[in-house]
């Protein structure tokens, strides 16, 4: 109290002539927020714990319960926002770097929501995919340029390694370790479902989870937890990944405390030891020295998987990108500065890196101007919120894209924003076994692949709506897309007109 | 014993007949050919000539012996088995190395043992009989690194900046280690006997391996070097 207090963010409102006292509150929340007076017979709230993910309002059986933001506010000011005096006043108690948990927040443009999309009237007919067929399968990996026959004239029909997919979304990266057992699981199970994949992130591949290696992404990061042959082997791709579009040129930490069991066994480190991931990778300083990765990978796999390199969309992404379709990549994974984190810098997630959509017809349009294209695939992520996005993505060149925050929602993430803490009530960012079999896999992956569905029918109409039967058919077709609200230069870098012209 | 002639093959096609090779076998005219043996197990092989960047990367229970010098990344992560180099090698070796053995006869390049972990009894284990460059332990989470300091020349046995961000593991490097800085959060003192039987073992080995004797490499002390704490960045931040 005094000079270091902070008035807390939410205020937990109950109707009494509602509650019951029945304790749900008190036992769903991990904060510890809710407990009962046993003398009085009523429940008290301490709304200083409290972070708003809604499990009690969720569970509560009457209804009683409601969460508001706080009206005890600071005397306004434009230039000094409350947030920013709070941000000061707890560097100034702990002296500590700002840590945030999930995409970057900030009121920043969304350019998805200044793309409109087209579609027939009268001439080149719409198609109802409901009568018709209509091919959402994509197929990610290096494309051959020519057509080569052998010395008979017999086609050579041998690809570089291909991944399948039924629509064009894939889950992506999420550590064992930063999310649970039991969420893995589901990402798991959806997958192998839905004919696409999910991805390992960098903690390694749990044992029980090697069946799904089809369906499954195996990542390569700078700490390399958890990499060994078996586990590149596992998967049906490996990933390497250079950066995180929520924390863009900095490595992670994952805290000791959550290194516990099957984790730490996992990512064959010490139990209660950080799991560091330096920012760079140690023995890459140049694209040559990425090549040296690619083929090492590729070498201890006998050609046979596909290597995704993943990084943060940045100011020269495009001659990066370059770069890497160079390197002997398969695919490049982009993601936006609006990419989810288990825990970031607060700085560097909200003021590092930039939009997907910008980077992605920057990169699309260098590739094709380079003659490279059909080297890799292009897969973008950071904050892809539904299917329009998807498909605005894919008219604006990318192959897939990598969805996560949006399949945690599926799962039952309310957006609070802590992951950092362990305290996940949801199951999903947390270790704790008593939080982590709230998440019944089973269920997790039924919503996923709800979720999942709705998608790729949306993605089905829209592709009819515009006359289009096969989503390659979309891919880089920017005539399907105006722009709304956009400046000239914001226009020349998406490659799209204004909506009316 | 099965012979693959390298002098006119690429890494690929190396690589392919290593593969298919007996479990014993010999590279002949190894010339700077990257990514040998790559994540294999169940194999012994000597290459003679240079091999290239890469050596043994994901090695997996095999056992290569380089006669000659090797080059950079030797042994990037790795998981079983062991690499033993008669000469010298390049930087970045044993990259996250997280089990196995790296002897070297000669001495490191920069950044030797980066990142190396372990896992209860799992634990990587690497020898430079010459020096280190800098950065030697850089993050290191587990394993032992040890450098011999043998044939230094009047060097120093360590570059700049070694067991920067070390947060497990043990280090030793033999001699008293005046003249090298070591950053705040390790401890660096002077091996006591317990802490030499636990390297007793590997040492050994390395002493049959390159024909030195256990009295030599005793002579002098030996420094070891140990993180404070397992959570070097716990108080770094604020939740927000």
């Amino acid at each position: 109290m005094g000079i270091e207090f902070i008035y807390p963010e939410f205020e937990v409102i109950r109707n009494k002539s509602r509650c019951i006292s029945c304790r749900v509150c008190e036992r769903q929340c991990a904060n510890e927020v809710h407990s009962c007076d046993e003398k009085l017979k009523i429940m008290k709230c301490d709304d200083s714990k409290c972070v708003n993910c809604q499990r009690c309002v969720s569970f509560c059986p009457t209804k009683a319960l409601k969460i508001v933001k706080s009206d005890c506010t600071l005397r306004e000011n434009a230039n000094w926002p409350a947030q920013t005096v709070k941000e000061i006043y707890k560097q100034a108690n702990s002296g500590g770097v700002l840590l945030s948990s999930m995409g970057n927040p900030k009121p920043l443009p969304v350019y998805w929501d200044k793309i409109l999309i087209n579609a027939s009237q009268v001439t080149n007919p719409s198609i109802d995919p409901l009568r018709e067929p209509m091919e959402t399968r994509v197929f990610l990996g290096k494309k051959p340029s020519k057509v080569q026959r052998s010395k008979e004239g017999k086609l050579n029909c041998t690809l570089p390694p291909q991944l399948e997919l039924s629509m064009p979304v894939m889950f992506s990266a999420m550590s064992y370790g930063s999310i649970s057992y039991n969420a893995h699981k589901s990402l798991a199970l959806a997958a192998a479902e839905l004919g696409i994949l999910y991805n390992t992130g960098e903690g390694g591949l749990h044992e029980d989870f090697y069946c799904y290696g089809e369906n499954t992404v195996v990542q390569v990061a700078s700490g390399r937890f958890g990499v060994h042959a078996d586990y590149l082997q596992a998967g049906a791709a490996i990933e390497i990944k250079i950066g995180q579009g929520a924390k863009p040129g900095i490595g992670g930490h994952l805290p000791g405390e959550k290194i516990v069991g099957d984790i730490s066994r996992t990512r064959m480190i010490p139990e209660g030891s950080d799991a560091i991931s330096p920012a760079p990778h140690h023995d890459i300083y140049s694209i040559e020295d990425l090549r040296q990765l690619v083929f090492s990978l590729k070498e201890a796999t006998e050609y046979k998987k596909p290597v995704i390199v993943k990084v943060a969309a940045v100011h020269n992404i495009a001659a990066i990108a370059s770069g890497i379709a160079r390197s002997g990549a398969d695919i490049i994974a982009i993601d936006g500065f609006r990419g989810g984190t288990g825990a970031a810098p607060t700085r560097i997630r909200d003021h590092v890196g930039i939009p997907i959509e910008l980077a992605l017809a920057a990169v699309d349009q260098r590739l094709r101007d380079e003659g490279i294209r059909s080297n890799v695939s292009l897969v973008v992520g950071g904050s892809i919120r539904s299917a329009a996005d998807v498909i605005k993505a894919i008219a604006l060149g990318a192959d897939a894209c990598y969805v996560a925050t949006a399949a945690l929602l599926a799962l039952g993430c309310h957006l609070c924003r802590t992951c950092q803490s362990g305290k996940c009530n949801w199951g999903i960012a947390t270790q704790r076994p008593e939080l982590v079999k709230r998440l019944n896999p089973a269920m997790g992956s039924e919503r996923l692949i709800h979720l999942m569905t709705a998608w790729k029918h949306e993605i089905k109409e829209f592709m009819g709506g515009m006359g289009i039967n096969s989503i390659e058919a979309l891919r880089g077709n920017r005539l399907m897309l105006r722009g709304i609200g956009l400046t000239e230069k914001e226009l020349e870098i998406l490659g799209i007109s204004h909506a009316g012209e | 014993m099965q012979i693959i002639d390298a002098a006119d093959l690429d890494y690929r096609a190396v690589n392919e007949a290593l593969r298919e090779a007996e479990s014993d076998f010999i590279i002949e005219g190894c010339c700077g050919q990257r990514f040998i043996a790559a994540g294999i197990s169940g194999k012994n092989l000597t290459i003679n000539g240079i091999p290239g960047n890469a050596l043994g990367a994901y090695l997996n229970n095999a056992n290569i012996t380089v006669n000659a010098n090797a080059q950079d990344a030797v042994g990037d992560t790795m998981n079983e088995g062991k690499i033993l180099i008669h000469g010298n090698i390049g930087d970045a070796a044993g990259y996250a190395m997280r089990g196995g053995k790296i002897y070297v006869q000669g001495s490191a390049g920069y950044r030797a043992g980066i990142h190396m972990k372990a896992y209860k009894e799992k634990i990587p284990v690497m020898i430079i009989g010459g020096c280190a460059g800098s950065f030697l332990g850089e993050y290191q989470a587990g394993g032992v690194i040890i450098v011999l300091g043998l044939h230094k020349d009047g060097r120093r046995i360590v570059g700049n900046f070694p067991c920067t961000g070390m947060h497990g593991g043990k280090m030793f490097l033999r001699g008293s280690c005046e003249d090298i800085h070591f950053p705040k959060q390790v401890t660096a003192k002077c091996a006591a006997a317990d802490e030499l039987e636990e390297i007793r073992e590997y040492l050994s080995e390395y002493c049959l391996d390159f024909g030195y004797s256990m009295d030599e490499l005793l002579s002098e002390p030996f420094t070891i070097i140990t993180p404070d704490s397992k959570n070097p960045y716990k108080q770094m931040y604020v939740a927000n």
